[in-house]
Protein backbone atom coordinates (compact mmCIF):
# COMPACT_ATOMS: atom_id res chain seq x y z
CA UNK A 1 0.00 0.00 0.00
CA UNK A 2 1.26 3.43 -0.88
CA UNK A 3 1.22 6.21 1.74
CA UNK A 4 2.45 9.62 0.81
CA UNK A 5 2.05 12.48 3.67
CA UNK A 6 2.53 15.69 2.67
CA UNK A 7 3.35 17.03 6.08
CA UNK A 8 6.96 16.09 6.85
CA UNK A 9 8.39 19.56 6.26
CA UNK A 10 11.18 19.91 9.06
CA UNK A 11 14.77 21.53 7.12
CA UNK A 12 12.82 21.60 3.43
CA UNK A 13 13.94 25.87 3.80
CA UNK A 14 10.54 26.36 2.38
CA UNK A 15 10.45 30.24 1.36
CA UNK A 16 7.99 32.83 2.56
CA UNK A 17 7.88 34.98 5.50
CA UNK A 18 7.31 33.20 8.89
CA UNK A 19 5.26 36.14 10.33
CA UNK A 20 3.43 37.43 7.28
CA UNK A 21 0.89 39.55 9.01
CA UNK A 22 0.30 40.73 12.10
CA UNK A 23 -1.86 38.66 14.32
CA UNK A 24 -2.80 39.77 17.73
CA UNK A 25 -1.53 37.54 20.70
CA UNK A 26 -5.34 36.69 21.28
CA UNK A 27 -6.61 36.25 17.86
CA UNK A 28 -6.55 32.52 17.06
CA UNK A 29 -9.68 32.55 13.87
CA UNK A 30 -9.01 34.17 11.17
CA UNK A 31 -12.37 33.62 9.37
CA UNK A 32 -16.18 32.73 10.87
CA UNK A 33 -16.00 29.51 9.91
CA UNK A 34 -12.74 28.71 11.13
CA UNK A 35 -13.95 28.02 14.83
CA UNK A 36 -17.44 25.97 13.71
CA UNK A 37 -14.64 23.33 12.09
CA UNK A 38 -12.50 23.26 15.46
CA UNK A 39 -15.45 22.65 17.28
CA UNK A 40 -16.59 20.07 14.86
CA UNK A 41 -13.55 17.97 15.00
CA UNK A 42 -13.67 18.22 18.33
CA UNK A 43 -17.25 17.14 18.58
CA UNK A 44 -16.40 13.91 16.40
CA UNK A 45 -13.60 12.76 18.22
CA UNK A 46 -15.64 12.88 21.20
CA UNK A 47 -17.75 10.29 19.42
CA UNK A 48 -15.07 7.20 19.45
CA UNK A 49 -15.49 6.67 15.33
CA UNK A 50 -11.59 7.42 15.40
CA UNK A 51 -8.36 8.17 17.06
CA UNK A 52 -5.57 11.46 17.05
CA UNK A 53 -3.82 9.56 14.99
CA UNK A 54 -5.62 8.62 12.45
CA UNK A 55 -7.00 11.87 12.25
CA UNK A 56 -3.72 13.13 11.98
CA UNK A 57 -3.17 10.44 8.87
CA UNK A 58 -6.08 11.83 7.02
CA UNK A 59 -4.93 15.30 7.35
CA UNK A 60 -1.43 14.21 6.28
CA UNK A 61 -2.44 12.44 3.23
CA UNK A 62 -4.95 15.01 1.51
CA UNK A 63 -3.23 15.60 -2.14
CA UNK A 64 -2.99 19.30 -1.86
CA UNK A 65 -2.06 19.51 1.65
CA UNK A 66 0.53 22.60 0.64
CA UNK A 67 -2.18 24.85 -0.85
CA UNK A 68 -4.61 24.82 2.19
CA UNK A 69 -4.85 26.71 5.51
CA UNK A 70 -5.02 25.15 8.47
CA UNK A 71 -8.06 24.68 9.04
CA UNK A 72 -8.85 24.15 5.63
CA UNK A 73 -7.04 20.84 6.32
CA UNK A 74 -8.91 20.18 9.42
CA UNK A 75 -12.31 20.54 7.16
CA UNK A 76 -10.78 18.00 4.84
CA UNK A 77 -9.60 15.55 7.04
CA UNK A 78 -12.39 15.27 9.00
CA UNK A 79 -14.84 15.08 5.85
CA UNK A 80 -12.59 12.22 4.95
CA UNK A 81 -12.75 10.25 8.20
CA UNK A 82 -16.70 10.61 8.07
CA UNK A 83 -16.96 9.41 4.30
CA UNK A 84 -14.66 6.82 4.69
CA UNK A 85 -16.98 5.26 7.73
CA UNK A 86 -20.22 6.17 5.84
CA UNK A 87 -21.15 8.72 8.98
CA UNK A 88 -22.03 11.57 6.09
CA UNK A 89 -22.30 11.13 2.24
CA UNK A 90 -20.87 13.99 -0.14
CA UNK A 91 -24.71 13.83 -1.88
CA UNK A 92 -25.24 14.83 2.01
CA UNK A 93 -22.80 17.76 1.93
CA UNK A 94 -23.65 18.91 -1.30
CA UNK A 95 -27.98 19.13 -0.02
CA UNK A 96 -26.44 20.25 3.17
CA UNK A 97 -29.04 17.90 5.06
CA UNK A 98 -29.34 14.44 6.10
CA UNK A 99 -30.19 12.27 3.66
CA UNK A 100 -29.47 8.55 4.87
CA UNK A 101 -29.72 6.41 7.75
CA UNK A 102 -27.40 7.44 10.26
CA UNK A 103 -25.14 4.46 11.45
CA UNK A 104 -24.57 5.04 15.36
CA UNK A 105 -21.63 6.34 17.06
CA UNK A 106 -20.23 4.89 20.07
CA UNK A 107 -21.05 8.44 22.03
CA UNK A 108 -21.98 11.88 21.90
CA UNK A 109 -20.12 15.14 23.75
CA UNK A 110 -22.94 16.94 25.39
CA UNK A 111 -22.67 20.60 26.36
CA UNK A 112 -22.25 19.91 29.97
CA UNK A 113 -19.49 17.62 29.50
CA UNK A 114 -17.47 19.64 27.25
CA UNK A 115 -15.38 21.02 30.60
CA UNK A 116 -14.89 17.62 31.97
CA UNK A 117 -14.12 15.90 28.59
CA UNK A 118 -11.66 18.69 28.09
CA UNK A 119 -9.77 18.29 30.94
CA UNK A 120 -9.69 15.00 31.10
CA UNK A 121 -7.70 15.27 27.54
CA UNK A 122 -6.42 11.36 26.25
CA UNK A 123 -3.11 10.59 27.91
CA UNK A 124 -0.81 8.44 25.89
CA UNK A 125 1.34 6.54 29.18
CA UNK A 126 0.22 3.48 29.29
CA UNK A 127 1.29 0.71 31.78
CA UNK A 128 5.14 -0.50 31.72
CA UNK A 129 4.96 -4.07 30.39
CA UNK A 130 8.50 -4.56 29.22
CA UNK A 131 12.10 -3.01 29.93
CA UNK A 132 13.37 -0.01 28.07
CA UNK A 133 16.04 -0.69 25.62
CA UNK A 134 18.25 2.23 26.34
CA UNK A 135 19.35 3.90 28.85
CA UNK A 136 19.97 7.98 28.98
CA UNK A 137 23.18 8.53 27.19
CA UNK A 138 23.21 6.27 24.97
CA UNK A 139 23.94 6.71 21.16
CA UNK A 140 21.48 5.57 19.05
CA UNK A 141 20.07 6.03 15.30
CA UNK A 142 16.72 6.69 13.47
CA UNK A 143 15.84 3.86 11.36
CA UNK A 144 15.82 5.02 7.70
CA UNK A 145 13.08 4.17 4.68
CA UNK A 146 9.70 5.01 3.62
CA UNK A 147 6.82 4.21 5.91
CA UNK A 148 3.80 2.64 4.30
CA UNK A 149 1.63 4.06 7.14
CA UNK A 150 1.53 6.74 8.97
CA UNK A 151 4.70 7.48 11.02
CA UNK A 152 5.49 10.40 13.64
CA UNK A 153 9.59 10.20 12.69
CA UNK A 154 10.57 13.12 10.89
CA UNK A 155 12.49 12.24 7.58
CA UNK A 156 15.17 14.99 9.00
CA UNK A 157 16.43 12.63 10.96
CA UNK A 158 16.31 9.10 9.41
CA UNK A 159 19.57 7.34 9.60
CA UNK A 160 21.20 10.31 11.75
CA UNK A 161 22.70 9.04 14.91
CA UNK A 162 21.88 10.70 18.32
CA UNK A 163 21.56 10.61 22.04
CA UNK A 164 19.24 9.39 24.30
CA UNK A 165 18.02 12.13 26.46
CA UNK A 166 15.04 10.71 28.50
CA UNK A 167 12.27 8.16 28.90
CA UNK A 168 9.15 9.14 29.43
CA UNK A 169 7.55 5.29 30.10
CA UNK A 170 5.80 3.27 27.64
CA UNK A 171 2.99 5.56 24.76
CA UNK A 172 0.46 4.38 22.65
CA UNK A 173 2.45 4.02 19.24
CA UNK A 174 1.19 6.17 16.64
CA UNK A 175 2.08 3.96 13.84
CA UNK A 176 0.05 1.44 15.04
CA UNK A 177 -2.83 3.44 16.21
CA UNK A 178 -3.44 5.29 13.26
CA UNK A 179 -3.74 1.83 11.16
CA UNK A 180 -6.24 0.33 13.38
CA UNK A 181 -3.62 -2.11 15.02
CA UNK A 182 -4.96 -0.60 18.51
CA UNK A 183 -2.31 0.78 20.60
CA UNK A 184 0.61 -1.58 20.75
CA UNK A 185 2.14 1.16 23.59
CA UNK A 186 5.71 1.52 23.26
CA UNK A 187 8.56 3.35 25.13
CA UNK A 188 9.01 6.56 23.91
CA UNK A 189 12.10 8.79 23.99
CA UNK A 190 13.56 11.79 23.79
CA UNK A 191 16.40 11.66 21.46
CA UNK A 192 18.86 14.82 20.80
CA UNK A 193 20.97 15.30 17.54
CA UNK A 194 23.85 17.47 16.81
CA UNK A 195 22.97 20.23 14.24
CA UNK A 196 26.10 19.30 12.53
CA UNK A 197 25.24 15.77 12.45
CA UNK A 198 21.71 16.75 10.94
CA UNK A 199 22.18 19.83 8.58
CA UNK A 200 26.74 19.17 8.07
CA UNK A 201 27.90 22.63 7.54
CA UNK A 202 24.76 24.50 6.93
CA UNK A 203 24.10 23.76 10.99
CA UNK A 204 24.56 27.12 13.03
CA UNK A 205 27.16 26.68 15.87
CA UNK A 206 25.68 25.46 19.01
CA UNK A 207 22.32 23.65 17.69
CA UNK A 208 20.98 20.78 19.14
CA UNK A 209 17.54 19.44 17.93
CA UNK A 210 15.35 16.45 19.50
CA UNK A 211 12.54 14.68 18.43
CA UNK A 212 10.02 12.25 20.74
CA UNK A 213 10.66 8.96 19.20
CA UNK A 214 9.31 5.32 20.41
CA UNK A 215 11.16 2.82 20.49
CA UNK A 216 11.04 1.01 17.35
CA UNK A 217 11.97 3.99 15.31
CA UNK A 218 15.27 3.13 16.84
CA UNK A 219 18.64 1.04 16.69
CA UNK A 220 21.73 0.99 18.85
CA UNK A 221 24.84 3.07 17.40
CA UNK A 222 28.03 0.82 18.39
CA UNK B 1 20.92 37.94 27.00
CA UNK B 2 21.50 40.20 23.98
CA UNK B 3 18.72 40.54 22.42
CA UNK B 4 16.29 42.96 20.45
CA UNK B 5 14.46 44.86 22.96
CA UNK B 6 10.71 44.15 21.87
CA UNK B 7 8.55 41.84 20.89
CA UNK B 8 7.84 41.87 17.17
CA UNK B 9 4.41 40.47 17.40
CA UNK B 10 3.60 44.46 18.94
CA UNK B 11 5.97 46.04 16.57
CA UNK B 12 3.29 49.19 14.36
CA UNK B 13 5.81 48.31 11.38
CA UNK B 14 4.75 44.92 10.71
CA UNK B 15 0.44 45.94 10.88
CA UNK B 16 0.66 46.82 7.10
CA UNK B 17 2.17 43.55 5.84
CA UNK B 18 -0.30 41.26 4.15
CA UNK B 19 1.04 37.83 2.82
CA UNK B 20 -1.22 35.39 1.75
CA UNK B 21 0.83 32.57 3.88
CA UNK B 22 -0.70 29.19 4.69
CA UNK B 23 -3.04 29.45 7.56
CA UNK B 24 -5.87 31.27 6.07
CA UNK B 25 -6.87 31.05 2.49
CA UNK B 26 -9.96 31.88 0.80
CA UNK B 27 -11.38 33.85 3.74
CA UNK B 28 -11.70 37.08 2.62
CA UNK B 29 -15.56 36.68 1.09
CA UNK B 30 -16.95 36.54 4.44
CA UNK B 31 -15.07 39.07 6.05
CA UNK B 32 -15.95 41.73 4.37
CA UNK B 33 -19.43 41.69 6.70
CA UNK B 34 -21.15 42.91 3.66
CA UNK B 35 -24.50 41.17 3.71
CA UNK B 36 -24.92 40.83 -0.33
CA UNK B 37 -21.41 39.87 -0.33
CA UNK B 38 -21.32 35.65 -0.84
CA UNK B 39 -20.66 33.34 1.25
CA UNK B 40 -17.37 31.57 0.22
CA UNK B 41 -17.23 27.86 -0.68
CA UNK B 42 -15.72 27.07 2.61
CA UNK B 43 -18.13 28.50 4.41
CA UNK B 44 -21.13 26.67 2.85
CA UNK B 45 -19.37 23.62 3.35
CA UNK B 46 -19.06 24.41 7.00
CA UNK B 47 -22.29 25.27 7.63
CA UNK B 48 -23.84 22.01 5.20
CA UNK B 49 -21.40 19.65 7.25
CA UNK B 50 -23.00 21.08 10.71
CA UNK B 51 -25.98 20.96 9.53
CA UNK B 52 -25.77 17.28 8.58
CA UNK B 53 -24.06 16.24 11.82
CA UNK B 54 -26.53 18.02 13.82
CA UNK B 55 -29.37 16.53 12.17
CA UNK B 56 -27.90 12.89 12.68
CA UNK B 57 -27.34 13.75 16.04
CA UNK B 58 -23.45 12.85 15.82
CA UNK B 59 -23.16 16.44 17.73
CA UNK B 60 -24.72 18.70 20.14
CA UNK B 61 -25.11 22.24 19.04
CA UNK B 62 -24.91 23.31 22.35
CA UNK B 63 -21.50 21.58 23.00
CA UNK B 64 -19.95 22.90 19.69
CA UNK B 65 -20.58 26.94 21.07
CA UNK B 66 -19.09 25.50 24.44
CA UNK B 67 -16.08 24.27 22.87
CA UNK B 68 -15.67 27.63 20.61
CA UNK B 69 -16.30 29.94 23.63
CA UNK B 70 -13.30 27.62 25.55
CA UNK B 71 -10.73 28.18 23.29
CA UNK B 72 -11.83 31.63 21.78
CA UNK B 73 -12.17 33.27 25.29
CA UNK B 74 -11.38 30.93 28.53
CA UNK B 75 -7.96 28.93 27.53
CA UNK B 76 -5.01 31.20 26.38
CA UNK B 77 -0.93 32.04 26.84
CA UNK B 78 -2.24 34.19 30.33
CA UNK B 79 -2.50 30.59 31.56
CA UNK B 80 1.22 29.60 30.98
CA UNK B 81 2.35 33.24 31.63
CA UNK B 82 1.25 32.63 35.28
CA UNK B 83 3.34 29.23 35.18
CA UNK B 84 6.28 31.04 34.61
CA UNK B 85 5.84 33.90 37.02
CA UNK B 86 5.42 31.21 39.64
CA UNK B 87 8.49 29.59 38.73
CA UNK B 88 10.65 33.11 38.66
CA UNK B 89 9.07 33.57 42.71
CA UNK B 90 8.95 30.24 43.67
CA UNK B 91 12.12 27.52 43.87
CA UNK B 92 9.89 24.88 45.07
CA UNK B 93 7.29 25.19 42.36
CA UNK B 94 10.14 25.71 39.87
CA UNK B 95 11.47 22.08 41.45
CA UNK B 96 8.19 21.04 40.57
CA UNK B 97 8.20 22.21 37.26
CA UNK B 98 11.59 20.63 36.19
CA UNK B 99 10.46 16.90 37.37
CA UNK B 100 6.78 17.14 36.62
CA UNK B 101 5.66 19.74 34.69
CA UNK B 102 2.13 18.03 34.01
CA UNK B 103 1.37 18.01 37.80
CA UNK B 104 2.80 21.46 38.79
CA UNK B 105 0.94 22.91 36.04
CA UNK B 106 -2.28 21.25 36.72
CA UNK B 107 -2.09 22.51 40.15
CA UNK B 108 -2.81 26.04 38.80
CA UNK B 109 -5.83 24.68 37.17
CA UNK B 110 -4.56 24.10 33.25
CA UNK B 111 -4.85 20.79 32.31
CA UNK B 112 -5.73 18.08 29.65
CA UNK B 113 -6.37 17.93 25.75
CA UNK B 114 -3.06 18.72 24.03
CA UNK B 115 -1.68 18.89 27.33
CA UNK B 116 -1.81 15.70 28.53
CA UNK B 117 1.93 15.52 29.24
CA UNK B 118 3.74 18.78 29.73
CA UNK B 119 7.57 19.14 29.84
CA UNK B 120 9.15 22.73 31.06
CA UNK B 121 12.42 23.58 29.34
CA UNK B 122 14.00 26.70 30.86
CA UNK B 123 16.06 29.16 28.93
CA UNK B 124 19.19 30.13 31.45
CA UNK B 125 22.44 32.24 30.10
CA UNK B 126 23.95 29.72 27.74
CA UNK B 127 20.76 27.86 26.77
CA UNK B 128 17.62 29.66 24.48
CA UNK B 129 14.77 26.52 23.83
CA UNK B 130 12.72 26.57 20.83
CA UNK B 131 9.69 24.92 20.01
CA UNK B 132 8.31 23.25 17.28
CA UNK B 133 5.96 20.52 15.67
CA UNK B 134 7.60 20.05 11.96
CA UNK B 135 4.75 17.05 11.01
CA UNK B 136 1.62 18.82 11.95
CA UNK B 137 1.28 22.03 14.36
CA UNK B 138 1.08 20.18 18.03
CA UNK B 139 1.05 22.99 20.69
CA UNK B 140 0.03 23.18 24.56
CA UNK B 141 -3.14 23.64 24.46
CA UNK B 142 -3.50 24.13 28.42
CA UNK B 143 -1.10 26.87 28.44
CA UNK B 144 -0.91 28.94 25.28
CA UNK B 145 -4.46 27.92 23.80
CA UNK B 146 -4.72 27.49 20.45
CA UNK B 147 -1.37 28.28 18.27
CA UNK B 148 -0.72 31.66 16.29
CA UNK B 149 -1.01 31.18 12.19
CA UNK B 150 2.77 31.63 12.06
CA UNK B 151 3.37 28.32 14.21
CA UNK B 152 1.46 26.22 11.66
CA UNK B 153 2.75 28.19 8.50
CA UNK B 154 5.17 25.77 6.17
CA UNK B 155 7.80 28.77 7.03
CA UNK B 156 8.41 28.20 10.22
CA UNK B 157 7.98 24.31 10.38
CA UNK B 158 10.16 23.79 7.89
CA UNK B 159 13.01 26.24 9.05
CA UNK B 160 13.23 26.12 12.87
CA UNK B 161 15.03 22.86 12.73
CA UNK B 162 17.68 23.74 10.09
CA UNK B 163 18.22 27.75 10.76
CA UNK B 164 17.11 28.70 14.39
CA UNK B 165 18.73 31.42 14.41
CA UNK B 166 17.76 32.67 11.50
CA UNK B 167 14.20 31.90 12.48
CA UNK B 168 14.53 33.49 15.57
CA UNK B 169 16.14 36.62 13.77
CA UNK B 170 12.79 37.36 12.08
CA UNK B 171 11.03 37.44 15.53
CA UNK B 172 13.75 40.25 16.32
CA UNK B 173 15.38 38.26 18.85
CA UNK B 174 19.43 37.77 18.04
CA UNK B 175 21.06 35.43 20.09
CA UNK B 176 24.95 35.86 20.14
CA UNK B 177 26.66 32.52 19.33
CA UNK B 178 27.66 31.53 22.75
CA UNK B 179 24.13 30.61 23.59
CA UNK B 180 23.57 27.32 22.86
CA UNK B 181 19.97 26.73 21.28
CA UNK B 182 17.99 23.76 21.90
CA UNK B 183 14.73 22.93 19.38
CA UNK B 184 11.87 20.64 20.68
CA UNK B 185 10.39 18.54 17.73
CA UNK B 186 6.81 17.92 18.96
CA UNK B 187 6.53 14.71 17.30
CA UNK B 188 4.69 12.45 20.33
CA UNK B 189 2.32 13.74 23.19
CA UNK B 190 4.80 15.65 24.93
CA UNK B 191 4.22 19.27 24.97
CA UNK B 192 6.55 21.85 25.79
CA UNK B 193 6.45 25.14 27.90
CA UNK B 194 9.65 27.18 27.58
CA UNK B 195 10.27 28.84 30.64
CA UNK B 196 11.86 32.14 29.73
CA UNK B 197 14.55 34.08 31.82
CA UNK B 198 13.10 36.20 34.52
CA UNK B 199 13.81 39.96 33.25
CA UNK B 200 16.47 42.03 35.00
CA UNK B 201 15.33 45.14 36.98
CA UNK B 202 11.63 42.61 38.00
CA UNK B 203 12.79 41.92 41.71
CA UNK B 204 10.31 43.83 43.11
CA UNK B 205 7.42 42.92 40.78
CA UNK B 206 4.84 40.39 42.58
CA UNK B 207 3.48 37.60 40.39
CA UNK B 208 0.51 39.52 38.25
CA UNK B 209 2.99 41.98 37.62
CA UNK B 210 5.69 39.31 36.54
CA UNK B 211 3.15 37.35 34.65
CA UNK B 212 2.66 40.51 32.48
CA UNK B 213 5.90 40.56 31.31
CA UNK B 214 5.75 36.98 29.92
CA UNK B 215 4.28 37.07 26.20
CA UNK B 216 3.26 34.07 24.21
CA UNK B 217 6.07 33.79 22.29
CA UNK B 218 8.38 33.67 24.99
CA UNK B 219 6.65 30.33 25.69
CA UNK B 220 7.20 29.49 22.30
CA UNK B 221 10.93 30.18 22.35
CA UNK B 222 10.42 32.97 19.14
CA UNK B 223 10.59 35.55 21.44
CA UNK B 224 11.60 36.82 25.21
CA UNK B 225 10.47 37.98 28.42
CA UNK B 226 9.54 41.74 27.89
CA UNK B 227 11.32 43.89 30.20
CA UNK B 228 9.93 45.84 32.77
CA UNK B 229 9.72 49.33 31.01
CA UNK B 230 7.87 47.85 27.45
CA UNK B 231 5.45 46.30 29.80
CA UNK B 232 4.40 49.46 31.09
CA UNK B 233 4.65 51.53 27.81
Amino acid sequence: MSYLSHADLGGRNLAGPIKAEAEAEGEVFHAPWEPRVLALTLAMGATGSWNIDMSRAARETLPDYAELGYYEIWLRGLVELLKARSLVGEDELAAGSALHRAPAVQRLLLADRVGEVLAAGAPTQRATTAPAAFVVGQRVRARAGHATHHTRLPGYVQGKAGVIERLHGMHVFADANAQGLGEQPEWLYTVVFDGAALWGDAAGAGVAVSVDAWQPYLEADP
Amino acid sequence: MATDAHDPSHDPSHEHEHGHGHGHGHVHGSEHGDEHSELSETELRVRALESVLTQKGYVDPAALDVLIDTYQTRVGPRNGARVVARSWVDPAYREWLRCDATAAIASLGYAGRQGEHMQAVENTPSLHNLVVCTLCSCYPWPVLGLPPTWYKSAPYRSRAVKDPRGVLAEFGVRLPDHIRIRVWDSTAELRYLVIPERPAGTERFDEAALAALVTRDSMIGTGLACAPAAASR
